[in-house]
């Protein structure tokens, strides 16, 4: 019995996953906006550093990691903003998929956002920063914990704040602390990998693993009673 | 035989204030019912309710014999409820939606393309993005999405707002598919003269209570012939 639900789950979770990913792609919000946005804060932290190229180097980890911060809450509130747009959240609740399903599916389909969105953004690091890539692995590894753990974490607090009126200024002020290690994480296991600090960053990677972990376990026990409360 | 809607005394709450103040009502499974009354009555809250999106604040509910205070997941997996709000996806097209929603449910590709040929969806329709269509389109595409699950209780609040005569007697007539395949069906309208054809039991809604009764679905709204008898299931 519990094969064949753990099966269903995984079935729902492409679903809901696929759906989204789908609604993404063609309504192409985050290549005409999220993206933009993103590079957009990169180049000012650029043009506010320019006189120092070797602060730019220095804190390029900590600005990647902000301007990916900031811009997820806009891919965060645009996942649940198509579900709440006519309708569909109730859908969703009326479908009798399972809510670990639905919280896999939507936190994955934002963390494959954020993982490409991170690749560009990357790119514009080592072009616009100057920097060098080091250590590759490391580099790979804390981006994709950092993204699984603020997916988590974001899918969890959009559905606290979806029914609330107030969710566009509530996401942030709720999330933005709670992903405070990710930040702290993630900027040192990239410091390492560029190479700009004596990091320990294999030890920062796994602090990143264990919050995706831990968001990724609460978020699907507790995903239901927030539906519900939503 | 088990009702398909029993609730005794239920009260549900939209912030502090009753929306359904102590509501008794049996629906035999098969029934149509049609739920009549003026806005802001409760007929909405108390499809909700039935559909297990709204909670009890107090008294008791079943549906399908489900318990609506502990097993509202499986109530909400055998209703189909239609809403003021289609549940559609703008950026997904009307054959994706529906093919979606009939996933969500375990229905297959037959349904999916069976459920967009009755509701008339066919072609570059079926093609277009919801966030094309008009109006009643769009509300033709919600029925069609919910047509898949194969739901053994409708739920439909004000199916024909929206439409024209043709999509309206589509609509009448899957009502009455729906009641022959022994589903039971409970809507609200304001279009009382449309769903007489229909035989409909009138349960009126009035300030969140209900009087159940055989009045003519014709009668004013919230102003049947029920006798003060007729309030309460015994």
């Amino acid at each position: 019995m519990l094969p064949l639900r753990v099966t269903a789950v995984f079935r729902d979770a492409w679903l809901i996953a696929g759906k989204d990913l789908k609604i993404e792609m063609r309504a192409r919000v985050g290549i005409n906006q999220i993206v933009p946005f993103a590079v957009t804060v990169l180049v000012l932290f650029a043009f506010a550093l320019d006189t120092d190229q070797e602060a730019l180097r220095t804190y390029a980890p900590g600005l990647f990691w902000v301007t990916v911060l900031l811009a997820s809450l806009l891919a965060i509130g645009r996942s649940f903003a198509v579900d709440l747009a006519d309708g569909a959240s109730d859908r969703l609740l009326l479908s009798g998929i399972d809510p670990i399903a639905v919280f896999g599916g939507k936190a994955a389909a934002i963390a494959i956002q954020l993982v490409v969105l991170e690749v560009l953004l990357a790119a514009g690091v080592v072009l616009l920063f100057d920097v060098t890539v080091h250590r590759y692995g490391l580099l790979v590894c804390a981006g994709l914990a950092a993204a699984a753990g603020v997916a988590a974490a974001g899918t969890l607090y959009g559905a606290l704040v979806s029914g609330l009126g107030v969710r566009e200024t509530l996401l942030p002020m709720l999330l933005l602390p709670v992903v405070a290690p990710v930040l702290v994480g993630a900027t040192r296991a990239f410091q390492d990998a560029f190479g700009v600090a004596g990091a320990e960053g294999w030890a920062w990677l796994g602090l990143l693993a264990g919050f995706a972990a831990i968001y990724g376990v609460f978020g699907a026990l507790s995903y239901g009673a927030l539906l519900e409360e939503a | 035989m088990e009702p398909a809607v029993r609730l005794r005394a239920a009260v549900t709450l939209l912030g502090r204030f009753p929306a359904l103040a102590g509501v008794d009502l049996d629906i035999t499974p098969g029934e149509i019912v049609l739920l009549k009354g003026p806005n802001g009555a409760g007929k909405t809250t108390l499809l909700r309710l039935c559909a297990g999106l709204c909670s009890l604040a107090s008294g008791k509910g079943w549906v399908l014999g489900h318990d609506l205070n502990d097993e509202r997941r499986m109530v909400r997996r055998r209703v189909a409820l239609l809403g003021h709000r289609t549940g559609l996806y703008d950026d997904l097209t009307v054959a994706e939606n529906v093919a979606f929603w009939a996933r969500a449910a375990g229905a297959g590709g037959t349904d999916v393309d069976e459920a967009i040929e009755r509701l008339s969806l066919t072609g570059r329709l079926a093609d277009t993005r919801a966030g094309r269509l008009s109006a009643g389109q769009r509300r033709r595409a919600s029925i069609a999405s919910l047509l898949v699950r194969r739901p053994e209780l409708w739920l439909l609040d004000e199916p024909h707002a929206g439409l024209d005569q043709q999509s309206r007697d589509t609509v009448d007539a899957l009502v009455r598919s729906a009641a022959a395949a022994g589903a039971t069906v409970v809507l609200a309208t304001h279009e009382l003269e449309r769903i007489q054809v229909l035989e409909p039991r009138v349960v009126s809604v009035v300030g969140g209570m209900v009087r159940q009764g055989s009045d003519s679905a014709n009668a004013p709204n919230g102003e049947d012939a029920s006798t003060e008898s007729d309030r309460r299931v015994p």
